[in-house]
């Protein structure tokens, strides 16, 4: 026979109060020093990563508040360089695309990941060389013609591309599967549409400069690429010469930069006179990378 | 006989819908593992359509929405189940709660696929299907038969009390949970989840010692603390090899077979040991009396001597 209370949680419960007393202010301070780590860990967040860009030279007054400065054609100079990698490249990572046979059909051969692409004598490819300071007077029209990325045997094409504030970003699908493109900025806003083979290129814009956007597939998660969104035209993904050219530079001040997905980002001033041609390079440590990996 | 045979339905029930509950954590934990969380970018249909294309990532996140409907349906009719047959007020009202975190875990899976910010929305999602897990558990254990027959009260002098100590290490390993789910999706760093883990073993020993000094013949009592102490035994083996894994995937291109297995172990067994510790100390609160209520002795009740008592009385 059950008596009436029995099996009732509530007054299970009752019947605990004092007992729960001191369990209850143990549960309040745990749960508000949970509040506090919540808290400090959001006040952790945000802000994007890295640094600026290469290329172009086309220049224009700015109708901002400030009367912007004009690049004088008949002053301009350039930055020449080249990136390298000092030491042994990482041993190469595969991509298994086992799990989805259209994309594994596609590739006889095995696939290496693209994020360190060594080249002769070290040369760097994939690394975004920009300026980072020095041009803040300065404002520019992006380009007319669109950036292009596709998605072609179940991988981004290029790995790493930059483009101007406001310059159309055109990502088209040549596979015969549906990808995802999920672009993560952290300042500009964040978008993630889906794409079938042969839709309609994905056209899209940034409206704040940003680097760093990771571009990635969540179908396919091997599918990264990364963008750079610049405010100025002085900037340049360097190609597997590791080579780079910034012309049409009005003399200046200038911190350049490089970035590279895997070994970060190296900064040097340089001090760009009239009419002058500069040649600088930038150094990747292979070894300190794998230690701080370690 | 038409009460009891009901009462056992709902029950079974109940159960059944824990451990679809199960199923539904692990392929939540899937879709985190396969950084598949964002490969739909649409909701509640997939790519507008009510069965999306079956590749890549899409299987994972598909897989979890169509469990989280199913739970979601489970508990809907558990709660009315509940409504319509239930004497008990605080079960009604569990049940309806249960439905309403259902919901609410659906609206946040939502929110998390629509807008994105994974460290903020997903911790939540994680935290709140914890939250979900515990009143459908706690649900099972109301409903059972054990739980609704007459028990024998038994009386604990010891200080803190077994009840007190068991509750603080469910609270323990939930907010361990919390701080897991942080660390998985980026809200925390992996220091706060270690002192987690040193905090939950500590009471966890402590819990256990505390059965066994106390109530060594209480056989319920004592199996919930060697569940326990499995759970969080092999919880601390799995969040070792699960945190090496990660860091091994740090650098990888994608995730790893050994990385999704060892991350969705942890996860699954980390509900295991909240529903371990949630278990003994509800079994706790029914079977042994409040601190204020002992009169003189200062030795706990032997449990036979109680249940002889008890079968005496009735």
């Amino acid at each position: 026979m059950r008596s009436p209370i029995e099996g009732d949680p509530s007054i299970v419960f009752a019947r605990a109060k004092s007992g729960i007393r001191s369990s209850r202010r143990t549960t309040i301070t745990l749960v508000l020093a949970t509040a506090f780590l919540a808290c400090a860990a959001c006040g952790t967040k945000g802000g994007s990563s890295s640094t600026a860009g290469p290329t172009a030279g086309m220049v224009s007054p700015t109708n901002g508040a400030v009367p912007a400065a004009v690049v004088d054609p008949s002053t301009v100079g350039s930055i020449t360089g080249i990136v390298t990698l000092i030491g042994p490249p990482p041993a190469p990572r595969l991509i298994y695309m086992t799990a989805e046979p259209m994309c594994d059909r596609q590739h006889p051969t095995p696939v290496v990941s693209p994020e360190v692409v060594v080249g002769k004598d070290g040369a760097l490819a994939n690394a975004v060389v920009f300026i980072k300071s020095g041009l803040e007077n300065y404002s520019f029209a992006a380009p007319k013609d669109a950036v292009h990325l596709s998605q072609k045997g179940c991988m981004y094409d290029p790995h790493v591309l930059a483009l101007m504030v406001g310059q159309t970003l055109e990502v088209s699908n040549d596979d015969q599967t549906l990808h995802n493109v999920h672009m993560m900025a952290k300042i500009n806003p964040s978008t993630n549409r889906g794409q079938a083979g042969g839709q309609p290129a994905i056209q899209e814009s940034f409206s704040q400069e940003e680097f760093a956007i990771p571009i990635q597939c969540n179908i396919h998660p091997w599918m990264r690429s990364y963008a750079f969104v610049f405010k100025s035209p002085y900037f340049e993904v360097t190609p597997n010469s590791g080579k780079f050219e910034l012309k049409n530079l009005p003399p200046g001040n200038y911190t350049i930069a490089a970035w590279q997905e895997r070994y970060g980002t190296l900064e040097q001033r340089v001090a760009l006179g009239a009419n002058e041609s500069k040649m600088i390079s930038f150094a990747f440590d292979a070894g300190a990378a794998q230690a701080a990996n370690r | 006989m038409a009460e009891a045979m009901r009462r056992a339905g709902v029950y079974k029930f109940a159960f059944a819908t824990a451990c679809c509950t199960v199923l539904l954590l692990v392929a939540g934990a899937l879709v985190t593992s396969n950084d598949a969380a964002d490969s739909v970018p649409d909701w509640p249909l997939a790519y507008n359509r009510i069965i999306p294309p079956w590749v890549g990532g899409i299987r994972y996140e598909f897989t979890h929405r169509v469990f989280a409907g199913l739970v979601a349906v489970l508990t809907a009719i558990l709660a009315v189940w509940i409504a319509r047959s239930e004497t008990r007020r605080s079960i009604r009202r569990l049940g309806w709660t249960a439905l309403a975190l259902v919901l609410a875990q659906a609206g946040l899976g939502a929110l998390r696929v629509l807008k994105g910010h994974p460290a903020l929305t997903a911790t939540a999602h994680a935290i709140l299907a914890q939250v979900f897990f515990i009143a459908v558990v706690s649900l099972a254990l109301f409903m059972s038969p054990w739980w609704q027959r007459e028990l024998p009260s038994l009386k604990d002098s010891g200080s803190p009390s077994l009840r007190s100590v068991s509750l603080w290490t469910t609270s323990i390993i939930f907010l361990q949970l919390i701080l897991g789910a942080g660390f998985r999706h980026g809200a925390f760093g992996i220091i706060p989840h270690m002192g987690g883990a040193a905090a939950v073993l500590f009471f966890a020993i402590w819990t256990s010692r505390t059965v066994r000094k106390r109530f060594k013949t209480v056989r319920e009592l004592r199996k919930g603390a060697i569940y326990l102490n499995s759970a969080v035994g092999l919880q601390i083996l799995l969040g070792g090899a699960a945190y090496g894994a990660i860091v091994a995937a740090r650098t990888a291109v994608q995730p790893t077979f050994v990385y999704v297995v060892l991350t969705v172990a942890h996860v699954l067994v980390g509900a295991l040991t909240l529903a371990s510790s949630l278990l003994l100390t509800l079994s706790c609160f029914r079977m042994i009396g409040p601190s204020d209520a002992i009169e003189t002795s200062s030795h706990a009740v032997d449990a036979r001597t109680a249940r002889a008592a008890g079968k005496a009385s009735a």
